[in-house]
C-alpha cells in the first residue's frame, strides 16, 4: 500500500498554482501601473548606485530607479504580449477552423501558409513585419500577432478535423442538428481548452520576442521603459561592473515567462477530462 | 496442486469523480481463483467488471495509481513484484486484448524471437510460426502489415514460444469471425493439453463453453461462482449462484430473459452481498456482510443460500 | 414505408469495389439479420443505409422515395454503433446526451433500465452497458422508421444484452419499426430475426 503523502490531488494543486500565478501577475501589472513616473526621471545625484533599500534594483547612469523601470517594463511587456498573443490566437483559430471545415482548397492554402511561416524563424519575420509597420508599439504588436499563430493553427485544425469525424458528431447530424448547432454545442467546447492553453503558451513567446526585437533596436522606442531597451542599454555598462542593470530586469523577465508557462500547463490540467488518476 | 492461486485479491483506484473531488473505487473485491496445470479456467463476466485488471494484477502491470491487497501465489510461493518481473514473459505469459501490444517498429519475427529462452531462437520462432499457419514471409513484416487474424496469431505465437507454464488470454476473440475464433480457442486448448495452465478472460460465455474446463463467473469485481463447465447446461439447475443462473438464462440460445437492474458501480458497492439488490432469493441476512467463497458440489460459490 | 436499396455499389476512393449491385429490402416491423465474415463491408453497408456514406452507384429509398444524403432533419434510419464510448460526447452529462434528438418518455427509460441518477453523471462514470442503453434510447426517436444495430451488444454481457433487446423488440412491435441486426453471434441472430441474409449474397 502506498501512503498518501500529498494532501491535495493533482487537480486541486493545479487550481492553487493557477490562482497564485494569476495573483502574482496582477500584482506585477498593478505595481507597474501605479508606480510614479517621477522615479524614472533623471536624478543625477543618485547615478550608478548599486542596490540599496531605497533602490532595491539599483540605479542607472542617469540615476533612474531600476526597480521602477523594471516593473514598468514588465507591465508594458505583458501588455504587448497580451495584445499580440490575443491577435495570434484569433488568427490561429480562424485559420484552423477554415482549414478544417471549408474544403480541400482552403485547407491547402492555409497549410501552405503555416508551412511558409514555420519555415522562417519567428524573429526574422517579426523584425520584417515590425519594420514594415514603422516599428514602435504598433509595429511590434502587429508583428507578434502575425507571426505566432502557425503552430496553434495547426493544432486547432487537427482538433477540429478529429472532432468532426467523431462518431458522436456524425450521429448528431443524423439527429437532424444543424451545422451551427453542432459547431457551438459539440465542436467549440471541445477546442476551447486548446485555444486557452495555446493562448497562455503563446504569451511567453510573445514577451521574449518583443524583448529580443526591442533589444536589437527594432522594436519599442528608447523612451519607453521596455525590458528589451533596459537590457540593451545595460550592455554598455556591464563591463564597468554595473551588474544590477541587467541582472534584475533579466531575472524578472525570466520569472514572468516561467509564470505564464506554468499557467498554461496548469490550465491544461484543469480542463483535461481524461486525467482520471494520479 | 494449483500452479496459480489468487487469494482475497482487491484492487482499487483513485479517480476524479467531478470537479476536484477524488474518490477511491474498488474495482476488484476479495477475489479468489486458482488455475491448475493442464486446464483452462475461463473467467466470464460483463465488460468493465474488472476482469482485465485481474490479468494485469497477476503479471504486475497495473497502473501506478492502483492499490492492491491480497496474495497471488505461483507454484506455491508468493508472487512478489520482484518475482513478477523475473517470471513474466518467461513462465507467465499474457495474450493481450489489443494488437497495440506489438512493437510497431520491430519486425514480427524478431519480436517473437525475443521471448525465446532456448538457444536456437530462429528455429523456435519458425517452428511456432508454422504451427500457427503464419507463412515464412510474415516474419519479415511489421505489425501494421498484418491482418487482424494474423496479428492475433502472432500474439499467440509470442506467448507460446516462450514456453510459459501459465498463459493468461485477455479477451482474445472479440472482433474476429467464428472461424478464427475457433482456431484461436483450439490453440489455447492445445497448450493446456501440453501441460500449461490457461486462464481465459472473456465476456463471451459461448467461447468459454467451447474450451474451458472450469468457469469462474465474475460479477462486480469478484468471482461469485466457480463451476465445472458441464454444469452450464439445461436451465442452469446445476449452477450454484443466482447470478450465474440469470446469466445463463439470458443467453440468446436459452431463454433470452434478463433480470432487472445493472451491476453496481465500483464506487457504490452494496455493503453486503454484491448481488443482493438484484437477487430474488435475497433475505435480510444477505445485506449483513459479504459472503465468503465456499465449496459446494465440486465447485465454489459466494452465496449463503446456494445449495 | 419499405426500406430498399437499388443496385448500390460502394468503394473507398480508388480501392476495389467493396460491393456492387446490392438489392435489399426490409419491411416495416421486419427484423433482418446480416451475417458474414469481417471485412465484407457489413458496417459500410449499414452506414450507407443510415446516410453516413453515399453510395457510388444506386440509391436508398424509403417508401419508394430516395433518401437524400445531404438531407436536413432527423434521419428515418438510425444506426447504433458497437462502441458507445465513441458515440457519446465525453464532455456532456448523460441527461443532455439522452435528449439530444428527442425527449424519451419515462416508459422507455424504464424499459431500457436507465436510472434517474445516471442522468446527472458524465460518460466516464458509467460502464459500456449503461452507455449503450443511452445510445439506443437516443436512436429510438418518434421518427425512426428503421433501426440498425451494428454489433450493438457485442461488448456487453448476456443480461444487459437481453435487457436492451427486449426493450427494442417491444418498441419495434408497437411502432412497426424495422430492424437490421448485424452480429457474428449466430444464436443472437437466430433468436431475434425473421430473416437472415448471408453477406456473400449481398455481393452478387
Amino acid at each position: 500500500m502506498m501512503p498518501t503523502l500529498t494532501l491535495l490531488n493533482k487537480k486541486q494543486r493545479a487550481l492553487i498554482v493557477t490562482i497564485l500565478a494569476i495573483v502574482f501577475l496582477m500584482i506585477v501589472i498593478v505595481i507597474g501601473v501605479v508606480l510614479d513616473k517621477e522615479s524614472i526621471s533623471t536624478n543625477l545625484k543618485h547615478r550608478n548606485a548599486s542596490p540599496t533599500f531605497e533602490h532595491p534594483f539599483g540605479t542607472d547612469w542617469l540615476g533612474r530607479d531600476m526597480f521602477s523601470r523594471t516593473f514598468m517594463g514588465i507591465s508594458l511587456s505583458i501588455g504587448v504580449g497580451l495584445i499580440g498573443a490575443f491577435g495570434s490566437t484569433l488568427i490561429a483559430t480562424i485559420l484552423g477552423v477554415i482549414s478544417a471545415t471549408m474544403g480541400k482548397t482552403a485547407d491547402r492554402i492555409v497549410s501552405w501558409l503555416i508551412d511558409l511561416f514555420l519555415s522562417v524563424p519567428h524573429l526574422v519575420t517579426l523584425i520584417l513585419i515590425a519594420f514594415t509597420f514603422g516599428g514602435g508599439f504598433k509595429g511590434i504588436v502587429i508583428g507578434i500577432a502575425l507571426t505566432h499563430w502557425p503552430s496553434l493553427a495547426r493544432i486547432i485544425r487537427a482538433e477540429v478535423m478529429q472532432i468532426r469525424s467523431a462518431e458522436f458528431v456524425q450521429i448528431s447530424r443524423k439527429m437532424g442538428k444543424s451545422s451551427w448547432w453542432i459547431a457551438t454545442k459539440h465542436i467549440f467546447p471541445h477546442i476551447l481548452p486548446q485555444i486557452l492553453v495555446g493562448f497562455m503558451l503563446l504569451f511567453p513567446h510573445a514577451i521574449l520576442h518583443e524583448a529580443a526585437v526591442t533589444f536589437l533596436g527594432l522594436g519599442l522606442s528608447p523612451h519607453e521603459p521596455a525590458i528589451g531597451i533596459i537590457l540593451s542599454e545595460s550592455m554598455k555598462y556591464l563591463s564597468a561592473g554595473m551588474w544590477w542593470l541587467a541582472f534584475f530586469p533579466g531575472l524578472c523577465l525570466l520569472f514572468i515567462v516561467r509564470t505564464f508557462d506554468m499557467l498554461g500547463e496548469n490550465i491544461r490540467i484543469l480542463m483535461d477530462i481524461n486525467i482520471d488518476h494520479k | 496442486m494449483p500452479i496459480l492461486e489468487v487469494e482475497n485479491l482487491s484492487v482499487s483506484f483513485k479517480k476524479y469523480t467531478r470537479g476536484f473531488k477524488q474518490t477511491k473505487s474498488t474495482v476488484i473485491t476479495s477475489l479468489d481463483v486458482t488455475v491448475e496445470a493442464g486446464e483452462i479456467l475461463a473467467v466470464v463476466g460483463a465488460s468493465g467488471s474488472g476482469k482485465s485488471l485481474l490479468a494485469h494484477a497477476i503479471l504486475g502491470i497495473l497502473p501506478s495509481n492502483a492499490i492492491t491487497s491480497g496474495v497471488i501465489k505461483y507454484g506455491g510461493e508468493e508472487l512478489t513484484p520482484a518475482r513478477q518481473s523475473v517470471l513474466s514473459g518467461k513462465e507467465l505469459a499474457l495474450i493481450p486484448q489489443s494488437v497495440n501490444y506489438l512493437d510497431p517498429l520491430m519486425r514480427v519475427g524478431s519480436q517473437v524471437r525475443t521471448s525465446v529462452k532456448k538457444e536456437n531462437a530462429i528455429a523456435a520462432q519458425r517452428e511456432v510460426f508454422q504451427r500457427y499457419h503464419l507463412n515464412a514471409g510474415v516474419e519479415k513484416m511489421y505489425p501494421f502489415q498484418l491482418s487482424g487474424g494474423m496479428a492475433r496469431r502472432t500474439l499467440l505465437a509470442t506467448a507460446m514460444v516462450s514456453g510459459a507454464r501459465v498463459i493468461i488470454a485477455d479477451e482474445p476473440t472479440p472482433g474476429l469471425d467464428s472461424v478464427v475464433i475457433v482456431e484461436a480457442l483450439n490453440h489455447l486448448k492445445e497448450s493446456a493439453v501440453n501441460g500449461c495452465a490457461v486462464m481465459l478472460i472473456t465476456h463471451d460465455i459461448e467461447s468459454a463453453l467451447q474450451v474451458a474446463d472450469r468457469i469462474a463467473v465474475f460479477y462486480a469485481g469478484t468471482t461469485v461462482e466457480i463451476s465445472p463447465v458441464e454444469h452450464f447446461n439445461g436451465n442452469g439447475e446445476q449452477l450454484r449462484h443466482p447470478y450465474s443462473k440469470a446469466l445463463w438464462r439470458a443467453l440468446p440460445q436459452n431463454d433470452f430473459i434478463p433480470i432487472k437492474g445493472s451491476q453496481p458501480r465500483p464506487s457504490q458497492l452494496p455493503s453486503g452481498c454484491l448481488f443482493a439488490p438484484r437477487c430474488e432469493m435475497a433475505t435480510p441476512d444477505c445485506e449483513q456482510e459479504r459472503p465468503a467463497m465456499r465449496n459446494l458440489r465440486n465447485g465454489m460459490v459466494r452465496c449463503i443460500h446456494a445449495t | 414505408m419499405q426500406l430498399r436499396t437499388q443496385n448500390i455499389a460502394f468503394r473507398y476512393g480508388k480501392e476495389p469495389w467493396l460491393f456492387k449491385n446490392v438489392n435489399f429490402t426490409v419491411d416495416p416491423g421486419e427484423i433482418v439479420g446480416l451475417v458474414g465474415p469481417s471485412g465484407y463491408g457489413k458496417t459500410t453497408f449499414c452506414r450507407i443505409l443510415a446516410g453516413y456514406e453515399v453510395p457510388n452507384k444506386g440509391s436508398v429509398t424509403l417508401n419508394g422515395r430516395p433518401i437524400k444524403s445531404k438531407r436536413k432533419g432527423y434521419h428515418p434510419v438510425q444506426l447504433v454503433f458497437q462502441h458507445p464510448e465513441k458515440a457519446i460526447n465525453p464532455r456532456w452529462k448523460m441527461g443532455k446526451v439522452l435528449n439530444e434528438g428527442w425527449q424519451p418518455d419515462q416508459q422507455l427509460l424504464d424499459a431500457l433500465g436507465i436510472e434517474e441518477e445516471w442522468l446527472t453523471r458524465f460518460p466516464n462514470e458509467l460502464s459500456g452497458g449503461e452507455l449503450q442503453r443511452f445510445c439506443v434510447a437516443r436512436a429510438l426517436g418518434p421518427d425512426t422508421r428503421y433501426l440498425i444495430a451494428d454489433e450493438m451488444t457485442t461488448m456487453l454481457d448476456a443480461i444487459t444484452q437481453a435487457q436492451i433487446w427486449k426493450a427494442v423488440l417491444k418498441i419495434a412491435e408497437q411502432r412497426e419499426m424495422g430492424i437490421i441486426v448485424v452480429s457474428h453471434e449466430v444464436n443472437l441472430i437466430q433468436q431475434l430475426c425473421h430473416r437472415v441474409i448471408e453477406i456473400d449474397h449481398l455481393n452478387t
